[in-house]
């Protein structure tokens, strides 16, 4: 009896430590955002089940999922957008540096300025020009110093990978680019409120694929200056772009860990149907 | 394995086949009966767009034949002269509906717009938006005079005389239903993405409603005025009742003054061949007012839409 008892267990204990040491890959430095026991309702549906997630700083995080997983609704509750859809509510905290933004004391305009959004269709504002787009959010936030405005829309324009095709075009209507483009200039204004995080939901869906890797190979560089973390449904671009990926399954986080990890050697049977197209 | 296959697609293609015949039969059986309907819907439409056009038509080119004999310098600028003596003009009519847009748009306007906006982005569409929505379509079907004996009896009787300020409240009952249902429609087709880039930029709600949700819709909130502006330049019954016309110049707002339709009114209603030929010139002016108000405020506003995008 006990012979026969001794290899699964010891095989157990294996999985149990790699676990640990994984969690502990992530959780060793000091994580960006910490999502403790998140949970999220449409209505009556409960969308997202008691969700526990670190995001490590300048890292790109992919979630990943079938659809209806809630992997986007768990990123709009990172940047208190789940909120604003009627009937949607959350309970639970998620700590930015530590500083959890659902405090009541919180006033949710000053966390969306910490934590950027890159939305699944573009959506540059149409009555304004490129660089009105891009200053947008400063102006509007009461930013007047025309030379720092003109600086932050050049550099925002550069980190998007966007300011070599527009530079001589800046007075021309951001609606009138092309869908890639556009979501270049999406994310350069995002970028220009110099974000600590940078949320972004299936940005390249609605793109080409020559699009879409103009996005990804920005996404790669952009980790430098913000923490991303970007929800797709294309597993390939997980990926390649991501560092970390977490596994996301009606409500509910399967599995967290390196992408390399996640996509070669995924700990649960339901993870690795996924990734294998079994199901979803 | 293969010959399985094969054999297991074969009778699946015929069926497909069968289909195909099936349906295109259905097809060219139907076929020369729409070619025909097309046709007959092309020629109703434009059978239509004749029918509509063609009594505008004749009314405009018939107050231009028939107005711009009266039209002269004398007749833009001066008080009207002696009761049947050809003599005089509309002038006194002219500034009065001027003043009394003006003044019925500055009331108008802002309390239209703001409650379009409440509607569409604060509301929540709870029961009180309900009930505000259903008054405001009430208020658009209401017999213009019955707004005027509203305008008597609440300001003519309580300043003690006919005004331009009883005129211009009652006008602007008017106007206030038609703006804010067009600002409320116009704020609701912009897309709520926009409102959500303009969340996750930091922006407050008062910023994104104005500058972003607004600025947005502006066209279509402009044409709302205009169309509101257009439906009270006209208007005659509540201004019998609040600001019963004279032949003098605008003197004070709480004294009366005249404007077109009330003057076309009169001098239609007089006996003269000359009262008569001054009625069709005032009727002129007032079409061409409401007309170059509508044209000059989209000029006004694609001149500002250009300048956003310079």
């Amino acid at each position: 009896m006990a012979v026969e008892n001794l290899a699964p267990v010891e095989k157990k204990e294996q999985i149990e430590e790699s676990f640990v040491y994984l969690d502990d890959e992530i959780e060793k430095s000091h994580s960006k955002l910490v999502v403790k026991d998140v949970n999220g309702w449409f209505g009556s549906k409960q969308a997202l089940k008691s969700i526990n997630i670190n995001i490590k700083p300048n890292s790109v995080t992919a979630f990943i999922g079938p659809s209806g997983c809630g992997k986007t609704t768990l990123l709009r509750c990172l940047n208190r957008m789940h909120e604003m859809t009627t009937g949607a509510k959350i309970t639970g905290e998620v700590l930015l540096d530590g500083l959890n933004i659902y405090d009541k004391a919180i006033n949710p305009v000053i966390i969306k300025r910490r934590i950027g959004m890159v939305f699944q269709k573009p959506n540059p504002f149409p009555t304004m020009s490129i660089q009105d787009n891009v200053a947008a959010g400063l102006k509007l936030n009461g930013v007047r110093d025309r030379n720092l405005i003109q600086d932050i829309v050049e550099d925002s324009l550069k980190g998007a990978a966007l300011w070599n095709e527009v530079k001589d075009e800046l007075d021309k209507p951001g609606v009138s680019l092309s869908g890639g483009q556009q979501q270049r200039l999406c994310i350069a204004r995002a970028l220009a409120m110099q974000p600590e995080v940078l949320l972004m939901d299936e940005p390249t869906s609605a793109l080409d694929p020559l699009a879409s890797s103009k996005i990804e190979e920005l996404i790669s560089n952009l980790r430098e200056r913000v923490t991303i973390i970007i929800v797709t449904h294309n597993m390939q671009q997980a990926a390649r772009v991501s560092d970390f990926t977490a596994f996301m399954y009606l409500g509910e986080l399967i599995e967290y860990g390196a992408t390399n990890q996640i996509f070669k050697n995924p700990k649960k049977d339901l993870t690795e149907r996924y990734i294998s197209g079994k199901f979803g | 394995m293969i010959v399985m296959n094969s054999e297991k697609n074969n009778p699946k293609n015929n069926e497909n086949k069968q289909y195909t015949d099936k349906i295109n039969n259905y097809i060219k059986k139907k076929y020369k009966r729409r070619i025909i309907t097309n046709k007959l819907v092309t020629i109703l439409t434009i059978i239509s767009v004749v029918v509509a056009v063609i009594p505008l038509g004749s009314i405009l080119i018939e107050v231009i034949k028939n107005g711009s004999e009266a039209i002269s310098i004398e007749f833009l600028t001066q008080k009207p002269g002696a009761l049947g003596s050809g003599k005089g003009g509309i002038g006194p009519a002219i500034q009065g509906t001027l003043i009394i847009i003006g003044l019925s748009s500055a009331l108008s306007v802002p309390v239209g717009m703001l409650t379009g906006i409440y509607l569409s982005e604060y509301s929540k569409n709870n029961r009180f938006s309900t009930v505000v929505r259903f008054v405001n379509d009430v208020l658009t079907g209401l017999p213009s005079i019955v707004i005027g004996i509203v305008g008597y009896v609440t300001l003519v009787l309580t300043l003690g005389s006919y005004s331009v300020l009883a005129g211009a409240f009652s006008l602007s009952i008017i106007m206030i239903p038609i703006i804010v249902r067009v600002t409320e429609e116009t704020l609701k087709l912009v897309p709520n993405s926009l409102r959500e880039a303009g969340y996750s930029l930091g922006l407050s709600k008062t910023k994104i409603t104005l500058n972003i949700v607004l600025s947005t819709a502006k066209s279509g909130v402009l044409t709302g005025i205009v169309l509101a502006i257009s439906r009270i330049a006209g208007e005659t019954a509540p201004l019998i009742m609040t600001i019963l016309g004279t032949s003098l110049f605008f003197s004070s707002f709480t004294g009366p003054v005249d404007a077109l339709p009330l003057r076309i009114w009169r001098l239609a209603s007089q006996p003269y061949e000359s009262a008569h030929s001054f009625g069709w010139g005032a009727a002129l002016i007032l079409i061409v007012i409401v007309l170059f108000l509508g044209v000059g405020l989209r000029v006004l506003i694609r001149k500002n839409l250009a300048k956003v995008e310079m």
